[in-house]
């Protein structure tokens, strides 16, 4: 817990980690947050914005080749409990999304990146379906657009030195279900969602 | 009296001060909850508690002596930069030269005073720093509006490092007799500074017409500046007590300092309007940003600085 506490405060003072809630209230719900994702501290960042008990109960999806290693691993383990995502497994290793699925199932919410990769650009590209099949297959589960603002200024792709700008993290309001709605058509709204609170 | 005696005396005039403006904006705010509430009494509210904290922190560090007092100044420069750099639009390209901006140059700046090195602390980042900075980015390979993009770094590192350093610089001067008058010179220059500012906006807000440069900011007036600026010129003549001045020097270098502080928030006033913002940050409430309170101490710093040198050490 001491290592959370400590990383959470470090990301606040690097980066500010500002948390805004626009759209909703921090809440213990089942909630999946998404976020556009410009750097590797994206994660970090929002997890760092929300207040410490729900923080507890939220799991950062992270990328197993990047945070899986060495002082990473031990910091994504033991400092934010981390859920990896295998991003280049192949199909006939069975379903990627599985562990986010047993997270939601024991009640953990999850803070997952639909573009699947790193874009520095201030507005995200278009969405990966993950975020449909999740949105499916638990439909209890609040979606809760998040536009991390800055962060691709403070730790472009391919640098890893943070800048210490000041990074704020927007909540909006939790995307409302549609029955019936074509895959494209929902991935569209998710994005646009974001896209509203940059 | 000696010097703990004036700083203590000092201190106790800015608490008065204080306690009578928290009464007043109690006061005021009473009479105005009857009528539903002021915007304008909860903003002067919300800046007296602020001034209750940014007093006790500049307090304590002057009690914990020189070293304490440049980290605070070394620490006020990291968010002074750090909201200068968030609304100036950078590249991917800039973005080693801001980082030795933020890791390199602000410590060694502050290091530098630490050091009493004063040779290299005057010209370290206007001819190093400033060099390197085009350097760095040149080597990024990103060429779109290089220029534009150098300059507007090389500024944000002017005023919110380089100039700001000025203040606790003061402990660089070579003052006969006690180290601690140095400290109470820093206090004192912050302090014709922020009542200058204070003053201004109280003069402005009740007899100001004419504005002074009403597209950049219309807070800023002639009645405003002339009322406040004169006020505050009369204060820091009465405290020649605690410099090593005598009345008609600090009175001088009260209006040197009232002066070179009002253009100060004019041109960081104009900044912000080029860059769409009210307000530089949110870090004190009802003040804005680090910077909104900096802008002043900004430009009067240096100034007063060189003329304590030249003309008093």
């Amino acid at each position: 817990m001491w290592l959370s506490r400590l990383l959470a405060g470090m990301v606040r003072v690097l980066v500010g980690a500002q948390p805004r809630w626009i759209g909703c209230r921090p809440s213990p719900a089942l909630r999946i947050y998404y976020a556009n994702h410009t750097s590797h501290f994206d994660a970090l960042a929002l997890w760092s914005a929300l207040p410490n008990k729900l923080r507890a109960s939220t799991r950062p999806v992270a990328a197993k080749d990047y945070w899986s290693t060495g002082i990473r691993a031990y910091i994504a383990t033991n400092g934010f409990n981390a859920l990896f995502i295998d991003r280049h497994a192949d199909r006939s290793a069975g379903d990627p999304l599985a562990p986010l699925g047993e997270a939601l199932q024991r009640g953990q919410s999850l803070i997952i990146f639909p573009e699947g990769t790193r874009h520095a650009q201030a507005l995200p590209s278009p969405f990966k379906s993950g975020l449909f099949h999740l949105s499916t297959r638990f439909p209890d589960a609040e979606l809760v657009p998040v536009y991390l603002d800055n962060l691709y200024r403070s730790m472009p792709k391919g640098t890893f030195l943070p800048v210490p700008l000041t990074c704020s993290v927007r909540f909006g309001k939790p995307l409302e279900r549609r029955a019936d709605e074509a895959k494209g058509d929902f991935l569209e709204r998710a994005r646009a969602a974001i896209v509203e609170l940059a | 009296m000696n010097i703990p005696d004036k700083f203590y005396w000092l201190m106790g005039g800015i608490a008065t001060l204080l306690v009578v403006a928290s009464l007043i904006g109690w006061i005021l705010a009473k009479r105005a909850s009857r009528r539903g509430g002021s915007a304008t009494i909860d903003n002067l509210n919300a800046r007296t508690r602020a001034w209750w904290v940014m007093v006790a922190v500049l307090a304590a560090c002057f009690l914990l002596g020189p070293t304490a007092t440049l980290l605070l100044f070394a620490i006020a420069s990291v968010f002074a930069l750090r909201e200068f750099v968030t609304l100036t639009p950078t590249r991917p390209g800039d973005h080693l030269s801001l980082v030795v901006c933020f890791y390199i140059m602000l410590p060694v700046q502050y290091w530098l005073i630490y050091d009493h090195w004063y040779g290299l602390f005057a010209v370290f980042l206007p001819v190093y720093g400033f060099l390197s900075l085009p350097v760095l980015m040149a080597m990024s390979g990103d060429t779109e509006g290089f220029l534009e993009r150098v300059t507007k770094i090389q500024w944000g590192v002017l005023i919110t490092v380089y100039c700001i350093s000025y203040v606790p610089a003061i402990l660089l001067l070579d003052v006969h007799g006690d180290a601690n008058q140095k400290l109470l010179l820093i206090i004192y220059l912050l302090l014709v500074v922020q009542i200058s500012d204070v003053l201004q906006y109280v003069f402005g807000k009740l007899f100001g017409k004419r504005a002074i440069a009403p597209r950049v900011s219309p807070s800023k007036t002639v009645e405003g500046f002339v009322g406040g600026g004169l006020s505050a010129i009369a204060i820091g003549t009465a405290l020649w007590r605690i410099t090593p001045f005598t009345p008609l020097q600090a009175c001088a270098m009260s209006t040197v300092i009232v002066v070179t502080g009002f253009l100060g928030g004019l041109s960081l006033s104009a900044a912000k309007r080029g860059l769409c913002a009210k307000d530089w940050g949110s870090m004190i409430e009802g003040h804005g940003g680090m910077l909104d309170r900096f802008d002043s101490v900004s430009f009067a710093a240096p100034v007063f600085f060189h003329l304590c040198r030249y003309y008093f050490f």
